[in-house]
């Protein structure tokens, strides 16, 4: 064995024996540092002949050449085990509960409410919003329900205190005040939905003093009970997210429209859940009717030349239906527990693009 | 209104079966609630003879009964009733049929040593009456064996119906009838009235006193005397007729109005005339006025309400409730027939002011028929004299029938146009005749109502008489056109960011709830309410009395509550009307969150406690996403006195208040009886400015390499974060990109009443890459600019 090939051995020796950084970096410079011994045998070659220098120099650069790559490959394997290492002592326990997040959620009421828009939407209805407290004239009397018309009774209306100007004013019983705004305002054709807050003093499983209903109004020239029952058959469908449905209308009397119709859908209430367009029973779903021409002629728009329809139905009611919710006063208890159970998650957005519901 | 199948085939001439005809008028717009079919509801029930009725041999009140029901050995039961005797006929059940009053399966049983095997049932087991202090004593003609419904005249179907406030002709079995006759379910044969012609020129004269403007109370009144009669109860057939649709027969004479009354739609009153004094006249009642009714109370009456009365008294609240004093009893002789035409509003607003509903005011109120006064009258006098005897005086009358039919215009092609429903001229012609209507001449047909319907009122009218007769299944189903061929957008920009406010809080983590809009005053004070203006006068209950200034005590109630269930974490929020007075219009479309608690607990320490930092954010990202893109208005500090004082702000834009938010005030926590952390904020939607540019600028990064700079002020503790923030902005305004507060410290090594407030200075170069020299002026220029503004010195 020649000299270089002993030092060569010392010095791999040394390398892989090098525990850590530090041990290895003082085989590096004893053998590469100025003084190294590789080092040295380099600096040898200058004080040699140009024949020696051929003879040794290729086998002493090949030397340094080695042990450069030597050191560097043991310090990557250092460098890896040092990581290893870290990285077993970082474990965690990955079943540890996440950072908590709040789960918001959005009433079933404004849900329901998004999805009968936009039913109603893709039919031309825009949507009509009026005030809480509504004049007298506009819940009653425009409607054709006049003062201490026995029909007021139905209503069981809440009244507000007498203001500073002495008016008197109501919490308004049904959203027709609404339509009765609109048609103030508006000419025909006219085709709305006024959903929101409607008040009456009445509470039990299936009332609560507070509850909210949508209705629709459209005024023109042509349109009929044919309409207003293909309207509420394809809203039904839509909103039940079923293919067919059976309706049933009723004979009815309300002040503001004459022919007054009630709907009832066929469905099947057997086995705890509600099918609809099978089964035996009937759902109450809304009261309607072609409006009447006094509360059109008090709306200043002429029955001789438009008619039109109007309808009326329970957003908390469509909710309990098409969600299960048994009790109609617990939508408006705010219990935690309810809003997290029947509530809707913030990105459920209803499309009819997508469906109403997931 | 509820009446049985015999008594309306009194009236209408059919073969249809109960069912049929209970589908048939809800299907003409009189809705059934309930057929009740006593007959198919006991026939499980069967007559059964008492061979055996002896002591039984372990208890002195009980007896061992054999009962005999026509097959088989006589059947063995254990009997309680005192009247269980030998030879009588009772209503058997046996073992296995199930007794009405319970819902429960009669069960074979023991009783003390005695096997029963059925039961011997009384009125109440039954539910045919309260009677339970004895067994059902059945006819002794009753067949063993046979259906116990047949032998106790119960055989007939009684139909409920609701009356629509419209329809004051079908509160009578007349008008059901005719009704059903229109609609093809059989021939009215209503017998007509001949009148009964009187012996003696009536003792009693009527008058009507009212003054001008009350004339409408009472327009007829029309009355006669039937003198010796003999008050006794009234036939069997009457009596059954009465109690098959749940009135108590009374006597013969009270029996004749309430059969009037369910058969016509004629509300008639008796008086015993030996207790009246004078003459009779109908007025209104004086304030203060009382009359004990025939109900056994007594009524305080206002001048509001009328009144029959005589010469000394009020003697009967008129349409409503007749009074005790003068009422009819078995010793009556001498009879008064009183048939008058009250005003259906004084008559509802009596019986409403009063509490007191009848069958004569369930009648008056929906309107009876105006002609049919004397009428009424006549065949109540036939009755009686039927009944009771006696001698018919002639019939007085004061005020006459009103006339108010006219004629409508009423062309055919209306009911195409309204009802959508295709109905031939004659078959028009045919319903409306059939209704009692009156059509002369060809196309547009004069169409006059008949007296009993009072609430026809135009074309409109008659098309609904047409289409539900004719059958409202019938109306086809119509598309309706679509206005623009795809859908465009409905929304308000104001609904749009209703909904954006909604999905983005719940996104946050906010629960989402809607509550009453009326509130307890002394809560609604706390929030800038409670006034006399915004009172209910008729709250559902004591604490639901006041029109909320503001959503958040509803939050705060709602989340008292479910603390004390047991959720200390809590985060709800709410969109809707908060109300500045009682008018109409004054309320604002507003959001309020809450968030409640310390954070949810956790291993990772997460969480912090709700604070005023929470509410800030939450505000401010509802504006972001209402908005679409950052609120960078001033916030000013303080918030309504519902807030901490200390820990609350408000964003104003101009004078209008767009949100307040903080920590709740601890006095507002503790008027929940709640615990805190508590903070909120309150959003009013309609005062979000509606943004204006549609779309974004065009995208152009700097090529530059942007410069990140810190500084560490010293200031007084009273300059705010946000104006040493905008002091720094202002003094580079084209280069800072952005100023960010990273440390906040006072205390150890800051002088007393300062504060060190470390902000980072984004620097973004557009012409050019910085130099060292202009990043050290633009700091320069930035120190400067926040001493000046602030006294801000650099913290050495």
């Amino acid at each position: 064995m020649t000299d270089i090939a002993i030092l060569e051995r010392q010095i791999l020796d040394a390398v892989t024996a090098a525990g850590d950084e530090a041990a290895l970096d003082a085989v590096r410079v004893s053998a590469l540092g100025k003084k190294g011994t590789v080092s040295e045998l380099l600096k040898s070659l200058g004080a040699m002949t140009p024949d020696e220098r051929k003879a040794n120099g290729p086998a002493f650069n090949s030397l340094r050449d080695r042990v450069v790559a030597a050191v560097a490959a043991r310090k990557t394997a250092l460098e890896d085990a040092a990581l290893d290492a870290r990285l077993v002592s970082e474990k965690v326990d990955v079943t540890l509960p996440v950072r908590p997040e709040p789960q918001g959620s959005i009433h079933p009421v404004s849900q329901v409410l998004e999805e009968v828009i936009a039913i109603f939407a893709d039919l031309g209805f825009s949507v009509a919003e009026g005030p809480d407290v509504e004049y007298d004239d506009y819940n009653f009397t425009r409607l054709n329900i006049p003062p201490d018309h026995p029909a007021r009774q139905m209503h069981d209306t809440f009244y507000v205190a007498k203001q500073a100007d002495g008016s008197r004013h109501v919490l308004r019983t049904h959203t027709s005040p609404v339509q009765v705004r609109t048609m103030l305002k508006q000419k025909p054709p006219i085709r709305i939905i006024s959903p929101g807050r409607t008040y009456r003093v009445d509470s039990d499983a299936t009332h609560s003093p507070m509850f909210h209903q949508f209705e629709g109004l459209v005024i023109d020239e042509v349109t009929h009970l044919g309409h207003l029952k293909w309207t509420l058959e394809e809203f039904c469908k839509a909103f039940f997210e079923v293919d067919a449905v059976e309706m049933r209308a009723r004979p009815s009397f309300f002040p503001f429209t004459e022919p007054s119709v009630e709907w009832d859908l066929r469905c099947d209430r057997s086995g705890g859940q509600i099918k609809f367009g099978t089964g035996h029973d009937w759902l109450e779903l809304a009261g309607s009717g072609m409006v009447n021409p006094r509360v059109l002629e008090n709306c200043g728009i002429d029955p001789a030349r438009y008619q039109g329809y109007a309808f009326g139905g329970g957003i908390d009611r469509l909710a309990m239906l098409k969600y299960g919710i048994p009790d109609i006063r617990s939508f408006f208890e705010s219990d935690l527990r309810w809003l997290r159970h029947y509530g809707f998650a913030a990105l459920d957005i209803p499309t009819l693009d997508g469906g109403l519901s997931r | 209104m509820k009446f049985s199948l015999s008594w309306l085939k009194d009236h209408l001439e059919t073969d249809a079966a109960a069912a049929t005809i209970a589908d048939k008028l809800t299907a003409i717009g009189l809705e059934v609630e309930s057929v009740e079919d006593a007959g198919a509801r006991l026939k499980e029930f069967v007559v059964g003879y008492v061979v055996l009725a002896e002591k039984h041999p372990n208890a002195d009140r009980l007896r061992r009964c054999l009962v005999d029901i026509g097959k088989g050995e006589p059947i063995q039961v254990v009997c309680g009733a005192p009247n269980a005797r030998t030879g009588m006929k009772g209503v058997f059940a046996r073992a296995g049929v199930v007794i009405p009053v319970s819902g429960e399966v009669l069960k074979v049983g023991t009783i003390r040593g005695v096997e029963s095997h059925g039961m011997l049932c009384s009125g109440r087991e039954l539910m045919l009456s309260d009677d339970h202090d004895g067994i059902i004593e059945l006819p002794e003609d009753a067949e063993v064996g046979e259906p116990a419904a047949h032998a106790l005249g119960l055989n007939d179907a009684v139909i409920d119906v609701a009356i629509t406030p419209n329809r004051g002709d079908c509160t009578s079995v007349w008008g059901i009838a005719r009704d059903l006759a229109a609609a093809g379910l059989g021939k009215l044969k209503t017998p007509s009235v001949e009148p009964v012609a009187g012996r003696y020129p009536c003792p009693k004269t009527i008058t009507l006193e009212f003054p001008p403007e009350a004339i409408s109370a009472c327009l007829m009144f029309a009355g006669r005397l039937v003198r010796g009669v003999k008050n006794g109860p009234s036939p069997q057939w009457v009596q059954d007729r009465l109690k098959a649709i749940g009135l108590r027969p009374i006597s013969a004479l009270v029996d004749v109005t309430n059969l009037i009354s369910y058969d016509r739609g004629r509300p008639l009153h008796v008086f015993d005339a030996d207790k009246l004094k004078g003459n009779m006249k109908a007025r209104l009642a004086r304030d203060g006025e009382q009359l004990l009714a025939l109900d056994g109370r007594t009524y305080t009456l206002d001048s509001e309400m009328c009144v029959i009365a005589d010469e000394a008294a009020a003697h009967s609240i008129a349409g409503v409730m007749g009074g005790e004093d003068t009422g009819c009893t078995a010793a009556t002789v001498n009879v008064f027939i009183e048939s008058a035409l009250f005003d259906a509003v004084r008559t509802a607003a009596t019986g409403r002011k009063l509490q007191l509903m009848s069958d004569a005011r369930y009648r008056f109120e929906r309107g009876v028929d105006p002609q049919f006064v004397v009428p009424g009258l006549e065949l109540a006098t036939r009755l009686i004299l039927d009944w009771c005897g006696g001698e018919p005086s002639e019939i007085v009358v004061a005020g006459g029938v009103p006339d108010r039919r006219r004629a409508i215009a009423f062309s055919p092609e209306t009911v195409r146009r309204l009802g959508g429903l295709d109905v031939p001229d004659p078959e028009i012609i045919r319903i409306l005749t059939k209704l009692g209507f009156a059509v002369s001449g060809e196309a547009p047909h004069q169409v006059t109502a008949p007296s009993w319907r009072s609430d026809i009122d135009g074309p409109a009218d008659l098309v609904e008489e047409v289409v539900r007769i004719y059958g409202l299944e019938h109306v086809p189903s119509v598309p309706m056109t679509r206005p623009n061929a795809i859908a465009r957008p409905v929304l308000t920009p104001a609904q749009k960011r209703t909904r954006l406010v909604r999905r983005a809080l719940a996104v946050r983590g906010f629960n989402e709830t809607i509550s009453f809009s009326f509130i307890p005053r002394a809560t609604a004070a706390l929030f800038g309410g409670g006034d006399e203006a915004r009172q209910l006068e008729n709250p559902i209950a004591a604490d639901l009395d006041a029109l909320r200034p503001s959503l958040l005590p509803s939050l705060l109630a709602a989340a008292a509550k479910n603390q004390a269930r047991g959720f200390a974490d809590q985060m709800l929020f709410e969109t809707g009307a908060a109300f500045q007075s009682g008018m109409p219009g004054a309320q604002q479309t507003a959001a309020a969150g809450l968030r409640l608690g310390n954070g949810v607990r956790s291993w990772t320490k997460a969480t912090h406690p709700a604070d005023v930092f929470d509410a800030k954010a939450d505000m401010l990202a509802l504006l972001e996403a209402a908005m679409g893109a950052p609120m960078t208005a001033p916030i000013k500090a303080g918030a309504p006195a519902w807030y901490h004082p200390g820990r609350s702000g408000t964003l104003a834009l101009g004078k209008t208040v767009l949100a307040v938010f903080g920590e709740i005030h601890p006095k507002v926590l503790a008027h929940f009886d709640m615990k805190g952390p508590a903070a909120a904020f309150e959003v009013v939607l309609e005062a979000i400015p509606e943004s204006k540019s549609k779309g974004k600028s065009a995208f152009s990064p700097s090529p530059y390499q942007a410069v990140e700079r810190d500084f560490a002020f010293v200031v007084d503790a009273k300059v705010t974060a946000d104006e040493v923030v905008r002091a720094v902005k202002s003094a580079e305004r084209a280069l800072i990109e952005a100023v960010s507060v990273f440390d906040l410290y006072e205390g150890k090594g800051v002088p007393e009443g300062r504060k060190s407030l470390a902000v980072s200075v984004r620097l973004q170069p557009r012409e050019g890459t910085l130099t060292d020299a202009e990043i050290e002026a633009a700091a320069q220029k930035i120190v400067s600019a926040a001493a000046k503004a602030t006294g801000a010195v650099l913290r050495s």
